[in-house]
């Protein structure tokens, strides 16, 4: 069905950015702005995503050019479930951000930069061409980066410059893969691509590119050996941002990855392996880096790593099932780690710290927040049955189903080190008494805000908490959803159908 | 059935709120709960009894076959009764035991967590339920474990403990998964019909390593045992309820319940019965040389535990009936010593039993309920362990050659479990009362009633067997074999061999409690092998481990910007090599590309030369200036391919960049030499093979036909839809005029990010 309803939560986003750049010097109405639009755009996304399970695949094209020769945006239940679970935890960190941005930020861009991200975002997952892909990637990286430097001190400075040097990096394969390809089939439309694709005789050809983009897409989703952009920056910029980045940011390069790797190449034996093997030292490598580490982001930051093997892992067996593990993962990845980048902030405004050897005592300090963080570091590790669970069901039924055991084995170590590391971090943090930790002049405690910000930080948390609670609690539907999107992405045509028309 | 199980759940929420409520320093009202879970699971007992079964369901994922289904049968109907029966005077003796601990509320809350997991545990129905709520044991027993949590060693026992558990966990959810893969069935009472077809699969061996770890590790079996008594640190109600009487029999459930499924296979049995073996010997060695009270009853549960794996292991009908006496023997013995130990500790403050003696003088009541117990642990003659140990003699005998054996270890086993029984349960009692001692007095009677209750119940259940018989041990049995039982548990079965190693194991466990005293010496003189045990293997795998963690993470995470970006060539160009030169043709068709004109030659030289000058000058200005020039052949390029106006936007744009450069030259430090010739040589070579792989892959596909009818499009439609002459500036602002758009908001954001960073500059006084 085609409805320029489509882009509304890309265009909704720009404009909210505009109106908020309008408002440059005025730091509340902005926080009012940011809070009520955020808002807003989830209800967007609410309807699209409702809009589109019942009534199907939504297109639009951009100037009414028809598709393979304009611009194609798509909204299938797959993008849509990506917009509605970017909204959300935009929402999420947008309230956050009015308890913890500081206010110099918020007077040099802060809030607009946001959504500019939020709309690369969006962008991202709706678009339906390649090219258009690129682009938005771009506003990514150029928001995300400004958003690190924005008021930068040394450290952040440093992580940024690692940030953006490695994501250009990424770009420009993905930029030399997508001019290859235009080579090989001349076209950038998706779906258009989809079928030239599989007409080309040289097979040889279409694998080395896969390669480009496997790479390219790889970088942004921080698979192992490319993934040194995140735990270099990750634990460096305001908790805000690093909440939205570790929710959000990585995930785009998965959706990306899963996207063109069941659309466009249908990945070979080799490319099967190659995937595997990826997902499978991914898992490794963040699960035995947070292991180590004892900077409380720092921790997150790998365990984003080792989670992304498990997304991963289900590109690599490639079933359906198999898929409807990763989807589901996503899904409760975004909602979860989005939380703990946001608990990690609000220890730090309570004790100043973020060193696992430091902190301590909240067991006896803060008893109910204590009760609420434990909800999302358990989610994360998957107790059943709270959402980290279920999705790994389906990856381990499809592991066995196409006798991948070793990852299976790998996806078992990772989730064996997470729940070992969570529980470190809970006795560190949680249980052990808390010794005296010097106080820090340029840290604003908790205890010092006003009244109104705390209850933003800590509303937010509530809010994305109940959330993975429901995706746990809620399974069903989840898995309903995500098996939908498995299905369509194993058998593309009405994907290719709704862009192309049934004439093609 | 549902509510019964979730209840706990409920509680555990509700408990803090409503013990704040009501602010008493009383909270034996507490226990009503428990409480009246073992009256509704008491009053099924009839049912059972005539052979029927219960079952509730309440679909929750349909779509992947998990419910919370629940199914009561005789195996069940044990473990609920154990359960809720211990666990309400587990309730009773902790409102006076931890009366008025700050975190009493939270205790309770994580008991009401444990005893529902365990429920849900026992009465599901559903493989993937199953599981769920034996991680559900595992977490509560983690904060249980680690209740004390501003004890460093109670925190790190704890973690240990969930370590070993979590771990058997995720074997459990894989053994679950592949079995309901294979038989395409979740439900418990269903799979027993697939049996045959589980066993033919390929992938039996593999489920049954799954659930033997899970098993194993919950159940502390060697070489997973050392857990359990490091989870002694817990407070005392804890050791009670989880370590002896339900949780670590989580394993031995999970065994019995699939007997009827995975069992009666020779690679069923023998695994069982070997590590059954070395666990219930290994363990009842260890427990005789301990000084602690609690690691003496640790280490004789394990044992028992060994001795219930091994019986399921034999799988006889005589032995699964000897395994279900013996799991509600133990449960009655082993709780009543640890509550028994708790009242010693809490009263004298030592748990160390080579300076404990005479305490019957000053607190009878507990005396004789340890003394109870310790007889029932014996096996003497009129008590249920009697009962128990019969039988168990009975299934080993029965074995043939092998059984001589098995009878063997299992008497050496008994006598160790002998001797820790009375160290535990006699020796502190009788004898001289110490005069540090004299001032003591018996606790209140919420404490001692508990033990006393369920060492009495051992004696009953002893003279009155037919009491149980038929109520309990039958649908038991019958719910493992899934036939129907033919056998009576009688307290005299006459004189026979049996009866002969039932006094040999009495007598020479006695005879050993009068040699063999227990002191430092000893125990040091135990303990010497400790480095050989699998818990220090553990430990140095586990130091290894992390030196591995370590070595691996800072390998690829070492902080330097170029070696992050030579890994990501270097893998980008191993994979384009391979794929491109075993999987593609390479042949360049020289009659389709265009002759070489003497400019483009030219151009090309000087592109070469001026990136030489590029990476070579030891001038940033010249560097610079290089730069430009190569951007300006690119120009000449675009020109000579008639793409003026590209040529003019790369023009304008390389003239910038070099003024701008310029302009912050200025501003820049020194030039500084920071690599040496090996280094850059590296460098050189691996862009060299990045240039030249990305060169060949782009002649390659220039091989390639396309169709041009997207290209062909715009040219036939620019000026008739596009109104617009040319090609190029109808594409950026019109078919394609979004990503125009979007790029135009790129340097919006950048300017924005510029101005941020030049101008704002956040003072110290305001704070993050």
């Amino acid at each position: 069905m085609s409805s320029p309803f489509v882009v509304l939560p890309i265009i909704f986003q720009l404009f909210l950015a505009v109106l908020l750049m309008f408002c440059w010097t005025q730091k509340n109405l902005q926080k009012l702005i940011s809070v009520v639009g955020s808002l807003v755009a989830v209800i967007i996304s609410v309807v699209l995503f409702a809009a589109v399970w019942k009534e199907g695949i939504y297109t639009t094209q951009a100037g009414n050019w028809v598709a393979p020769f304009g611009i194609t945006f798509v909204a299938d239940t797959f993008s849509t479930l990506m917009v509605l679970l970017t909204t959300l935890a935009g929402l999420a960190v947008s309230v956050f951000s009015v308890g913890s941005v500081r206010n110099a930020r918020i007077k040099f861009g802060y809030f607009p930069i946001y959504h500019f991200l939020l709309m690369g975002l969006n962008g991202a997952f709706l678009a339906g061409d390649i090219f258009n892909l690129y682009v938005w990637f771009e506003i990514i990286i150029i928001s995300s980066f400004v958003l690190i430097t924005i008021g930068g001190e040394k450290a952040q400075l440093e992580g940024a410059v690692k940030y953006v040097t490695m994501n250009l990096l990424a770009s420009v394969v993905f930029l030399t893969a997508i001019a290859i390809l235009y080579g090989l089939t001349g076209s950038l439309n998706m779906a258009d691509l989809s079928l030239k694709v599989a007409e080309i005789e040289n097979r040889g050809l279409v694998n080395v590119t896969a390669i480009l983009f496997l790479v390219g897409f790889g970088i942004k989703s921080a698979v192992f050996p490319l993934y040194f952009w995140l735990p270099a920056s990750y634990h460096t910029p305001p908790p805000a941002i690093s909440a939205i980045f570790g929710g959000l940011l990585t995930k785009v390069g998965v959706y990306a990855l899963i996207r063109v790797f069941t659309l466009i190449f249908i990945p070979d034996e080799f490319m099967i392996n190659l995937i595997s093997g990826m997902a499978a030292i991914t898992i490794l490598s963040g699960g035995i880096g947070a292991l180590i580490q004892n900077n409380l982001r720092k921790i997150f930051s790998y365990l984003i790593i080792c989670h992304i093997g498990f997304m991963i892992a289900g590109l690599g067996i490639y079933t359906e099932t198999a898929l409807i593990g990763s989807v589901f993962y996503l899904t409760h990845d975004i909602i979860v780690k989005t939380t703990l980048f946001m608990v990690a902030g609000l220890i730090f405004k309570i004790k100043g710290t973020y060193s696992l050897r430091l902190l301590g005592g909240f067991y006896k300090e803060y008893p109910k927040l204590s009760l609420l963080m434990s909800i999302s570091l358990f989610s994360l590790v998957g107790i059943p049955p709270l959402s980290g669970f279920w999705a790994k069901l389906f990856l381990i039924e499809g592991g066995l189903s196409v006798g991948n055991y070793w990852l299976v084995g790998f996806i078992l170590l990772g989730s064996f080190l997470t729940l070992f590391i969570i529980a470190k971090v809970w006795a560190g943090v949680f249980w052990k008494d808390s010794i005296h930790i010097p106080v820090k002049m340029q840290v604003k405690y908790f205890h010092e805000l006003k009244p109104l910000k705390r209850q933003a930080m800590v509303g937010s948390i509530i809010f994305l908490s109940v959330l993975s609670l429901s995706i746990g609690f809620g399974a069903e539907y989840v898995i309903q959803v995500a098996s939908k999107v498995a299905e369509s992405l194993m058998n593309p045509q009405d994907y290719i159908h709704a862009v192309l028309g049934q004439t093609n | 059935m549902l509510l019964a199980v979730l209840s706990g759940f409920f509680v555990a929420l509700g408990l803090p709120l409503i013990i704040k409520v009501f602010k008493g320093p009383n909270t034996l009202w507490v226990s009503l709960f428990p409480l009246s879970l073992f009256i509704y699971f008491i009053s099924k007992l009839p049912a059972i009894k005539d052979g029927e079964t219960l079952s509730s369901s309440w679909a929750w994922v349909p779509s992947l076959g998990i419910g919370l289904d629940f199914y009561l049968d005789g195996l069940s109907l044990l473990f609920t009764l154990l359960i809720t029966g211990i666990g309400t005077l587990v309730f009773v003796y902790t409102s006076s035991y931890l009366k008025g601990h700050i975190y009493l509320d939270r205790f309770y809350a994580y008991l009401s967590l444990f005893m529902a997991s365990m429920l849900g545990l026992v009465l599901a129905d559903n493989i993937i339920t199953l599981f769920i709520f034996w991680e559900l044991t595992s977490i509560s027993s983690f904060f249980l474990i680690g209740f004390n949590n501003d004890n460093e060693a109670s925190r790190k026992s704890a973690l240990t403990a969930l370590s070993i558990t979590g771990l058997g966990g995720f074997f459990l959810l894989t053994g679950m998964v592949t079995l309901g893969y294979v038989a395409q069935e979740y439900q418990i009472s269903a799979l027993a019909t697939l049996s045959e077809e589980i066993q033919a699969n390929a992938l039996y061996p593999l489920i049954l390593v799954m659930v033997f770890v899970a098993a194993f590790t919950k159940s502390a079996q060697f070489p997973f045992h050392f857990w359990l008594p490091g989870a002694m640190k817990a407070p005392t109600p804890v050791s009670t309820y989880l370590h002896s009487a339900t949780m670590v029999k989580a394993g031995i459930y999970l065994l019995a319940r699939f007997t009827p499924i995975l069992g009666n296979h020779e690679w069923w049995n023998g695994p069982l019965i070997i590590v059954g073996s070395i666990t219930m010997v290994y363990a009842a060695i260890h427990a005789i040389f301990r000084l602690d009270l609690k690691a003496i009853l640790a280490y004789s549960t394990i044992s028992a535990l060994g001795i219930l794996v091994f019986l399921i292991g034999l799988g006889t009908d005589e032995a699964l009936l000897a395994a279900g006496v013996f799991i509600l023997v133990h449960a009655l013995y082993k709780a009543t010593l640890f509550l028994v130990t708790g009242i010693i500790d809490h009263e004298t403050g030592t748990r160390d039993v080579s300076k404990l003696s005479g305490l019957n003088k000053v607190m009878l009541p507990v005396g004789i309920a340890a003394i109870l117990a310790a007889i029932s642990n014996a096996g003497i003659p009129a008590s249920f362990g009697f009962i128990g140990k019969d039988l168990i003699y009975e299934a080993t005998l029965h074995l043939g050659n092998m059984g001589y054996v098995l009878t063997g270890l299992a008497v050496i086993t008994n006598v160790c479990l002998l001797f820790a029984g009375f160290l535990a349960g006699i020796k502190p009692f009788i004898g001289p009362l110490p005069p540090a001692f004299s001032k003591l007095h018996l606790p209140p009677a919420t404490m001692w009633v508990p033990p006393l209750i369920l060492a009495s119940l051992g004696m009953v259940f002893g003279l009155f067997p037919m009491v149980v018989d038929t109520a309990l041990i039958k649908p038991i049995v019958s719910s493992m074999t899934l036939g129907t039982p033919t056998f009576e548990l009688k307290i005299w079965h006459g004189f026979n061999i049996v009866l002969l190693l039932s006094l040999l194991t009495i007598g020479s466990g006695i005879a050993l409690y009068f040699i063999l005293k227990p002191s430092e010496v000893l125990f040091a003189k135990a303990t010497r092998f400790e480095k050989l045990s699998p818990e220090s293997a553990v430990n140095q795998f586990a130091k290894g481990f992390v030196s591995f963690s370590s070595k691996w993470t800072n390998f690829f995470q070492n902080g330097y910007l170029r070696y992050y970006l030579i890994t990501i060539l270097s893998f980008l160009s191993l994979l384009l090599g391979y794929r491109l030169f075993y999987g593609v043709e390479i042949y360049v068709d020289t009659s389709t590309l265009s002759d070489i004109t003497l400019y483009e030659a030219v151009i090309v030289l000087i592109m070469a030369a001026a990136i030489f000058f590029t990476v070579f000058s030891k001038s940033r200005l010249t560097a610079v200036a290089s730069m430009g020039v190569v951007g300006y052949c690119f120009c000449l390029i675009f020109l000579f391919y008639s793409a003026p106006d590209l040529a003019m936007t790369q023009f304008s744009i390389d003239t910038l960049t070099v003024i701008l450069f310029v302009l912050v030259l200025y501003n820049l430090p020194k030039y500084l030499t920071l690599s040496d010739t090996r280094d850059r040589i590296r460098d050189g070579l691996l862009s060299l093979i990045f240039g030249a792989l990305i060169s060949i892959l782009t002649l390659e596909v220039m091989n390639e036909t396309v169709t041009k009818d997207i290209t062909s499009y715009y040219a036939e439609n620019a000026y008739i839809l596009g109104k617009g002459k040319n090609v190029v500036n109808v594409i950026l602002v019109d078919f394609r005029g979004f990503d125009t758009m979007v790029e135009i908001t790129v340097l919006a954001i950048a300017a924005l990010g510029v101005f941020s960073l030049l101008k704002l500059r956040l003072k110290s006084i305001e704070k993050e």
